[in-house]
């Protein structure tokens, strides 16, 4: 095994394109979550991204209409999970689930004219200065936008949340929607846009996957992606840059397996492939090993329905 | 205007209803997707839902039907067993994935023997192989808490990567010229999960897919587990008065769906399927949430929603090759009837009263 093979600064470079979808998705996760509402279709949601973006971008030939696009199919396919939990009082976690298995097979329907393609480039910013830095240039500052989109966004929920009546409303609604709705906050309409804001962020991600990470069109890509984005919202209990951190350590954990790979490293590929995932679930058994931490920090109204019966 | 008035109890009415309703609404959708397609919707709907049944060659499509029910039923009574308690396997294609591995890891160490006991050990082996897959979230969840959910489903994106190691390093045929896949399990006579009667498609998976139905009928409506799992569900708080121990429900309804899923797939390796290859797995895990749902986690509803799944299966094969209506429809079709039947649910809880001035 050659490990000079793997260049430290290569190596975070890749580590944060390979979060950036994690990232997107988990944060629009999280905030459906701190409004009181558990979405397990984050799979199936970035999966219709990914081919919504990827078919936008391929037609027009602009990665950035591909985004818009992504994050518009996302949020209309959250929208059926919106109407079912919310309207139609249905099972969240029953519909989250169908949302993942409806939006696999769409998908790959949707997706039958793209295989194999390659999609016009998405091109990295070129930031005056700080791109030019020496070592810190090529690390931090020579991606493309969505890796800073990211970031800001992360950056915004957490202002949203923490000094906002935004913020504030959103996280009564998420730990006590009876209070709420006596308070005259509208609980419905508030949980779908944060459903909605989800569902564009997952698409984002799923686009991401689709356009810079990958960048391909192929059947059932996101390989999970959306559900490490759910337990890293559980690992970064509901906090945006704990959410930030769980994105960065798991796209570090599989940029370091993929470079072990093509090191020719002397285990089976497949065994290194399992890793992000016996990773997560480790990480989950130590999160909720600590049961008063995870309890305290998790909306109190998580995965309940609201029905007003007066 | 109209308001939401929850009913005392479910309407019994609904509660058989709305499987059928949400049918038909998918069957309308699902026309409208295909016309979308730019396919004939009446042709589609007909081709999936008639020509497996009474179309030509009917009677090999009927056979057909059998085998694919049967892994769905299994995985499903399993899953709804935990579905009922509030317990959320989801995992089951792993445990699936596992038992496959184990029943045919069985099959192939005693090759080329000839023995009367090597299929009842593998049958043995798949079990355990599901159930042990399936310990993993309901320890993890009794002993810290952790989400079964998530964890259970990551446990298959490990186990679809070990089933691909195994295809191309410890199971692969030495005979087979380099190409990944283990032996032809279904040509070694001692390990072939074959038709007990030629040509019906009635094999070992469907003899145990009716014997889970009887016992998990049994369990629920005649024993006290089966009370405490209902009971478990509906009311959880009552359950711990009336002294149900949640840790014991967890790794019992965990295991038994661990070991139905790993049955389904042994009898899958063994008979249809023939072989472990990396595409062995092909998704009845989770088409098997819908069918438990669809059956609305009862034994008897499962049977029938298995069956009508299978249908949507054969006939969604059929369709492919006769219209050339894409298989990636079909999975999308079948997610729909998800959506529609939660939906419909609705109807069964809640009372819907129309009013003309505003509620309030």
């Amino acid at each position: 095994m050659d490990l000079s093979a793997i260049n430290p600064l290569v190596l975070i470079a890749s580590l944060m394109v390979s979060a950036t979808p994690i990232l997107l998705a988990a944060i629009g996760e999280l905030v459906v979550e701190k409004s009181g509402v558990l979405n397990l279709g984050v799979e199936g949601m970035m999966i219709v991204g990914a081919i919504c973006g990827f078919a936008t971008a391929v037609e027009t030939g602009s990665p950035l209409l591909g985004f818009i696009a992504a994050a518009a199919g996302s949020a209309l396919l959250s929208l059926i999970f919106a109407v079912l939990t919310q309207f139609l009082l249905a099972n969240q976690v029953a519909t989250g689930l169908a949302l993942t298995l409806f939006g696999l097979g769409f998908s790959a329907m949707l997706g039958q004219g793209y295989v194999g393609l390659k999609p016009p480039s998405t091109p990295t910013l070129h930031i005056p200065v700080l791109s030019d830095l020496p070592v810190v240039g090529t690390m931090l500052f020579s991606h493309d936008l969505m890796v800073y989109v990211s970031l800001a966004l992360v950056a915004a929920v957490w202002a949203t949340l923490k000094y906002t009546r935004v913020g504030l409303i959103l996280r009564a609604v998420g730990e006590n929607h009876d209070a709420a709705h006596a308070l005259g906050y509208k609980v419905i309409r508030i949980r779908i846009l944060a459903i909605m804001f989800g569902g564009a962020c997952a698409g984002l991600g799923g686009a991401y996957l689709s356009l810079v990470r990958v960048p391909q069109w192929t059947e059932g890509m996101t390989a999970g992606a959306g559900w490490i984005a759910l337990a890293i919202v559980v690992f970064g209990s509901w906090k945006p840059w704990r959410v930030l951190l769980g994105a960065y350590l798991f796209g570090g954990i599989s940029v370091l397996q993929l470079n072990l790979q093509a090191a020719g490293l002397k285990v089976p590929v497949q065994y290194l492939s399992m890793s992000p995932y016996l990773i997560t679930i480790l990480v989950l058994v130590i999160m909720s090993a600590n049961r008063s931490r995870a309890a305290l920090s998790a909306p109190a109204s998580l995965g309940r329905s609201f029905h007003a019966s007066h | 205007m109209f308001i939401l008035e929850k009913r005392p109890n479910p309407s019994r009415f609904w509660t058989g209803a709305t499987p059928v309703l949400a049918v038909v609404l998918t069957m309308i959708a699902g026309g409208l997707l295909f016309a979308a397609l730019g396919k004939n919707p009446f042709e589609a709907i007909r081709t999936i839902f008639l020509d497996p049944l009474i179309g030509d060659n009917a009677w090999y499509y009927r056979a057909q039907l059998l085998v694919k029910a049967a892994p769905l039923v299994l995985i499903a009574i399993g899953l709804s067993l935990g579905f009922r308690a509030g317990i959320w396997n989801i995992g089951a294609e792993g445990q699936y994935i596992l038992g496959a591995i184990f029943g045919a890891g069985v099959g192939l160490w005693f090759y080329p023997s000839q023995h009367w006991y090597i299929f009842p050990l593998m049958i043995i082996a798949g079990g355990f192989g599901g159930w042990l897959w399936a310990m993993i979230p309901a320890i993890l969840k009794t002993r810290f808490g952790t989400n079964e959910i998530l964890v259970s489903l990551m446990l298959v994106y490990v186990a679809k990567n070990l089933l691909a190691s195994m295809a191309v390093g410890l199971m692969r045929n030495p005979e087979g010229s380099g190409f990944p896949g283990s032996r032809d399990l279904s040509a070694y006579p001692s390990a072939a999960n074959l038709e007990i009667f030629a040509g019906t498609g009635i094999h070992w998976g469907v003899v145990a897919a009716v014997i889970a139905v009887i016992a998990s009928y049994i369990l629920l409506q005649r024993h006290m587990l089966g009370f405490q799992i209902r009971l478990t569900g509906q009311a959880p708080r009552a359950a711990r008065f009336a002294g149900v121990k949640p840790e014991r429900l967890v790794v019992f309804c965990m295991g038994m769906s661990g070991i139905l899923a790993g049955l389904a797939g042994m009898f899958e390796v063994a008979g249809p399927a023939g072989k472990i290859s990396i595409d062995f797995a092909s998704g009845y895990g989770f088409t098997a949430i819908i069918v438990a749902f669809l059956g609305r986690l009862h034994p008897i509803g499962i049977l029938l929603a298995g069956l009508l799944m299978a249908l949507t299966y054969v006939g969604g094969d059929i369709a492919q090759s006769n219209i050339g209506l894409p298989s990636a429809a079909i999975q999308a079709f079948q997610g729909m009837l998800l959506f529609f039947l939660l939906a419909v649910d609705l109807l069964s809880n809640y009372r819907i009263r129309f009013n003309l001035k505003e509620a309030h």
